[in-house]
């Protein structure tokens, strides 16, 4: 039976390292481009351990962007942002171009799970859409 | 120009397969540059021609080859 809904699914997959060594090399600039304050804060702790956190929400970022389906112009990383809550899980949070976007294609609300495990870090987002300004397969 | 951002290619693309083997108008992301990646070659390209890519030219087609790297770079450089 027909809901008039729809679901899209993005996924990625982050090498811890890349991140670690992204942070070594450019510093500040790095992650003051890619990360949010609340990002930055919640992924505290020693080098590797906050490389694995980073290494999460870059990859929960890109599943969204994939979710979201850009055509041309992408959107800000800051604009896509992992809200970690007090009990531990996290939920999406959209801005600018980023919000734009679901709003067009009707999507209400985003699930992520993120995971890291040794150097792998992934993250899989799961969107709801229903009746954006843009047809809904 | 293009010799040093095929060097920013090789040392932050993390392509697996050999920078020289690809040309100028070859796919970066279908050679399997990551979106990761490509945000350490924007800002390798940054600090080695002195420029801010705007948000504006956030769109994987400004880093999806040699050439449209060149032309960004160009528009930037001139500007």
């Amino acid at each position: 039976m027909s809901t008039g809904m729809a679901i899209r699914v993005g996924a990625d997959v982050v090498a811890v390292h890349q991140v670690a060594e992204s942070v070594t090399r450019f510093g500040a600039r790095y992650l003051e481009r890619v990360y949010t304050e609340h990002e930055l804060s919640s992924c505290a702790g020693p080098p590797s351990v906050r490389a694995a956190g980073l290494a999460a929400r870059f990859a929960a970022k890109e599943a969204t962007i994939k979710v979201l389906r850009p055509v041309g112009h992408q959107p800000d990383w800051r604009s896509v942002e992992v809200r970690r809550h007090a009990e531990g899980w996290c939920t999406m949070a959209l801005a600018g171009h980023a919000a734009t976007l679901a709003e067009q294609a009707g999507i209400a609300d985003l699930a992520v799970s993120l995971t890291h495990e040794g150097d792998v870090a992934a993250a899989v987002v799961v969107a709801l859409c229903g009746s954006g300004t843009e047809a809904v397969a | 120009m293009d010799e040093t951002i095929r060097t920013i290619l090789a040392e932050h693309g993390h392509l697996p397969v050999d920078v020289a083997s690809i040309s100028d108008e070859d796919d970066l992301y279908q050679a399997g540059m990551t979106s990761h990646a490509s945000v350490n070659v924007m800002l390798a390209l940054e600090d080695e021609f002195d420029i801010e890519f705007p948000e504006a030219m956030l769109r994987k087609s400004t880093f999806e080859s040699v050439v449209a790297i060149r032309t960004a770079i160009g528009e930037l450089t001139a500007s």
